[in-house]
């Protein structure tokens, strides 16, 4: 078990600074999810984890050593690759147990946790074999073989899914996540695939520019996102953002749209006293949209609705709000007449509010 | 003081190795860079020793510092290399080689490509039986001992009538540069999406308007490595120069030979070293100019595509 | 699936100069060649059979043996430093060094030059009484020796030293292309494992760069069998017939001493020599069906 402290960490690629003042404390057993579109520095932060490149300034601590200067070796990882990265003219138990070899461990010892890497994974039949010979899926088993027969506290996975088809990597998620809980060990995993992302974790890391936007857990991620770009990024079919300024009369927000029309806020938690006038950003998840009024605290609003999209168990229609695109998510079954008007309802409560210049959550 | 002092929790938490790993320089780079100097010294000493040799007097040759810069410069061997060099009895220089090779290059270079060019397309993006068999015989005569061709094709050329000819050694490096060319060409055309060449043919092309009018001109790239393969290929030959293009039209490399390694009279080394390096300068140019085509030719050539 | 694709008169057309090569300048020539080797041909092509008595001469001609046996050392040698060497410098220039290019450009400019400019180049070097000999004597170690070029059994490493200075660069230009094929994320997952990097490459490359090593052997084996120009330049086959190779018996024999009967039985002896290495490994490259693409 071992918690793993990122302090201050800074990381340049000549100019380009691709990590900034960037820190994060993960707990023992904690599985992290490093969740960002390609770019957002969230490799380079596990590759600087590992070891595998050089970091320009700040501290990574592994189970409260500061292994800063050691080699990725010394560090008590085991990392999974996303192309896996196995040795291609080894079998199984060759690409398994050639670490442990040059590391002088015990034959019986390697015997012992290449037996056990193997039953956990189930890929006892394969041991022969070369990874010519297997499958995608079964290739990422033995990688991720690779690393538990180090014996590690940490498991860092970059990527390790995106090379497999849906099926597999929906089969993989759930074998992950059971590896997870048996073994309890800390788990840093990078994924731009946010389903990944809100199955697997215990808390996501959502990043963007070098920089960690929103630490949290998945729920609290999907709820209440801290930042215009959270927001987007995170839930599919993705946020409708529809902008406008707030208006505080009496204590009682509203929003007012560009077509000057109201929407009223009342149950929104505000982070901080809402300001009359501040122009402003209002999120809601298609799915958090009905058409007809089922909650008692649910608010309206008014959309145009112009087109349906089948997608089996429901439907997604997609229309505007004052001329910003705008969807809504409805039972599969339910019938919407296009082009039409209508009141969607809302709860204040699940959407969210961001400054219009600087995105952050109001 | 005012002077802002971490708190000692800060203190602790950044305590230790902070930052990059400090370089050091290993034995393992020294080393490294090392062996790359050496290895650069071996592959530039000859270059480096010809030069010197060509920009030297003989009388300074005679003392064998052979790695010593020349103490008078003089390009007078140079002059005398490239203008009265003697092969034999004849003293008019290298510079007849150099227009031979020149004559020689210029058609075998477009008639092997274009031939190479068309066989090439014919076998990768038409169906034509056999094609198979005919580009295994092309390529395994790209492997065979040039020996085992050379006896009967002097008898044909002479029966014919162009042995010991321009048209013989022009006809000779088509003949032998076929099968690379075709290599070259058939494995570009394959890597092409075959959905262009289904348009054209649904637009109603032909065999060959489709091969002039879309193909060639969208194999500008392989072309190039084509033309730097042929030209510093047939430039180099010396085989099928000394056998196929007769007394009159003797290319660079044999005349160079027959120069450095005639018998008669002194030897004059600083005016064979200018000799061979006029020589090697064509290729050599073909070589820095094409720069990473060159190595692009070699691993099209060499590997399969 | 292979798209259908429509037969035309056009593209047999197009095929008929390669097909007039493959028959008449190939095969033709070829069987020529083998033909001509069991008959009595001297000057002239004879209708003579005489069976395999050209053979039973070729064997018990000792400039052939000698010529055999130079192509056996020269082509060990060769291939032998060309791939260690070739193999060293493009692991070294993948090792992110600064000027990489420069080294490149350096180590196989070589490569471009015709055989004759090696040959004469190295004969100048070599050269006993004004090259590297003399030279290193001028510095003081007057008991210095290096005259291979014209001692009987050193004349043949000359010949290879001359060789590895051309077509190594070649070996490396193949091998640092299959290197840098090499999917970066197998370095990071054995800088993972704790592999020293001398390991990685025995363990882990060099197996990956089969196919590539084998490629260098054919053409390094083709170079050898064919070595004509770089002998003539060199040593002329010297001192005596000590540094003689097959296809420069051949020549000889074809042109020099006109016994066409002897010359075309050497030539066969070669193309069998060749075909022994070449089919194998053109079955391989080119006409196996489809090869399992997975693995890397």
């Amino acid at each position: 078990m071992a918690t793993v402290s990122i302090r201050d960490l800074e990381i340049e690629f000549g100019n380009l600074k691709v990590l900034k003042n960037l820190d994060l404390e993960i707990e023992q057993g904690e599985f992290i999810v490093l969740l960002g579109p390609s770019g957002c520095g969230k490799s380079t932060l596990l590759n600087a984890v590992a070891g595998l490149l050089d970091i320009s300034a700040g501290q990574i601590w592994i189970g409260g050593k500061n292994v800063t200067w050691e080699e990725p070796k010394d560090r008590g990882i085991g990392m999974v690759f996303q192309s896996y990265a196995l040795y291609p003219r080894m079998t199984v138990t060759g690409n398994l147990s050639f670490g442990l070899k040059m590391a002088k461990t015990p034959k019986a010892e390697i015997d012992k946790r290449v037996a056990r890497a193997a039953e956990i994974l189930q890929i006892q039949p394969l041991l022969n074999r070369r990874p010519a010979e297997l499958s995608g899926g079964q290739r990422q088993r033995v990688a991720i073989g690779r690393a538990l027969v180090r014996d590690v506290d940490v498991f860092l996975f970059d990527e390790p899914l995106s090379n497999l088809d849906a099926k597999l990597r929906t089969e993989l998620r759930v074998e992950l996540k059971r590896l997870h809980q048996g073994l309890g060990s800390t788990m840093i995993y990078v994924t731009h695939d946010q389903i990944e992302a809100l199955t697997l974790a215990d808390r996501i890391a959502v990043m963007n520019g070098g920089v960690i936007q929103q630490l949290a857990s998945p729920k609290e991620i999907y709820r209440r996102p801290l930042n215009r770009f959270v927001a987007g990024f995170v839930g599919s079919p993705s946020m409708n953002f529809v902008d406008g300024t707030l208006v505080v009369e009496e204590g009682r927000a509203t929003f007012k749209l560009k077509d000057g029309r109201i929407v009223d806020l009342a149950g929104y938690e505000f982070v901080a006293p809402p300001e009359h006038g501040r122009p402003a950003t209002l999120g809601i998840r298609p799915e958090q949209i009905d058409l007809e009024k089922r909650e008692p605290n649910a608010t309206t609003i008014p959309v145009n609705l112009t087109l349906v999209e089948p997608m089996g168990a429901d439907s997604l229609v997609w229309g505007d709000v004052a001329g910003t695109q705008f969807s809504v998510r409805i039972d599969g079954d339910a019938h919407v007449d296009t082009p039409s008007v209508v009141d969607a309802w809302f709860e204040p409560a699940q959407a969210s509010v961001f400054d219009l210049a600087t995105g952050a959550r109001l | 003081m005012l002077q802002a002092t971490p708190t000692p929790a800060t203190a602790a938490a950044m305590s230790g190795p902070s930052g990059p790993r400090p370089r050091s320089v290993t034995a393992g780079r020294v080393g490294l860079y090392a062996f790359l100097f050496f290895a650069a010294l071996f592959f530039l000493l000859p270059m480096y020793v010809m030069i010197v040799t060509s920009l030297k007097t003989m009388g300074e040759i005679r003392m064998g510092n052979i790695f010593s810069l020349p103490s008078e410069m003089t390009i007078e061997p140079w002059i005398q290399a490239w203008n009265s060099a003697c092969t034999g009895l004849n003293c008019s220089g290298i510079k007849v080689g150099f227009w031979n090779s020149v004559r020689i290059l210029i058609p075998s270079v477009i008639l092997s490509i274009f031939v190479g060019s068309l066989t090439g397309y014919a076998l990768s993006l038409w169906r034509v039986r056999g094609a198979n068999l005919l580009f295994a015989v092309l390529l395994l005569g790209a492997f065979l001992p040039y020996q085992v061709f050379i006896y009967p094709l002097v008898r044909i050329y002479s029966t014919v009538g162009i042995y010991g000819t321009m048209t013989g050694i022009v006809v000779t490096h088509i003949i032998f540069g076929l099968p690379l060319m075709t290599l070259l060409f058939r494995n570009y055309y394959a890597s092409l999406p075959i959905e262009l060449f289904k348009a054209a043919r649904v637009d109603g092309g032909g065999f060959f308007q489709i091969f002039f009018r879309l193909m060639l001109p969208m194999s500008t790239p392989i072309v190039i490595v084509a033309c730097i393969l042929q030209v510093t290929g047939i430039w180099n030959d010396f085989l099928f120069g000394v056998i196929f293009a007769g007394r009159d039209n003797l290319p660079m490399t044999v005349q160079l030979n027959n120069i450095v390694n005639s018998t008669q009279g002194e030897k004059l080394y600083n005016v064979n070293m200018a000799a061979t390096i006029l020589t090697a300068l064509v290729p050599l140019v073909v070589y820095f100019i094409s720069g990473r085509w060159f190595v692009r030719g070699i691993a099209a050539g060499a590997v399969k595509g | 699936m292979k798209p259908r694709r429509r037969q035309n008169v056009a593209s047999y057309v197009a095929l008929i100069p390669a097909f007039v090569i493959v028959v008449c300048a190939y095969l033709g020539t070829m069987l020529w060649t083998v033909q001509i080797s069991f008959t009595d041909s001297k000057l002239l092509p004879s209708m003579n059979f005489i069976g395999i008595r050209q053979y039973e001469r070729l064997f018990t001609t000792s400039r052939w043996i000698i010529s055999l046996e130079n192509m056996v050392i020269f082509g060990i040698g060769l291939i032998l430093v060309c791939l260690v060497l070739g193999f060293l410098m493009a692991a070294a220039l993948d090792q992110k060094i600064r000027f990489e290019n420069t080294f490149r450009t350096i180590f196989l400019y070589p490569y471009a030059m015709s055989f004759i400019v090696t040959g004469l180049a190295w004969q100048w070097i070599l050269n006993p009484t004004l090259g590297v000999q003399q030279y290193v004597r001028n510095l003081g170690w007057t008991d210095f020796r290096f005259d291979w070029i014209i001692q009987n059994d050193r004349a043949i490493y000359v010949v290879i030293i001359a060789g590895v200075w051309q077509a190594s660069g070649l070996v490396m230009a193949l091998m640092l292309a299959g290197l840098r094929g090499i999917d970066q994320e197998l370095w990071k997952a054995a800088r993972v494992d704790g592999i020293p990097a001398w390991r990685v490459y025995l363990n882990i490359i060099v197996p990956m760069l089969r196919p590539t090593i084998i490629t260098s052997v054919v053409l390094l084996s083709l170079a050898v069998v064919r070595v004509y120009d770089l002998v003539i330049a060199l040593t002329g086959g010297g001192p005596g017939i000590s540094s003689e190779v097959p296809a420069k018996f051949i020549l000889d024999y074809l042109f020099g001493r006109s016994n066409i009967g002897l010359a075309t039985a050497a030539s066969s002896v070669l193309l069998v020599i060749v075909l022994v290495i070449i089919t194998p490994w053109l079955y391989y490259e080119y006409f196996r069906p489809e090869r399992a693409k997975g693995g890397k």
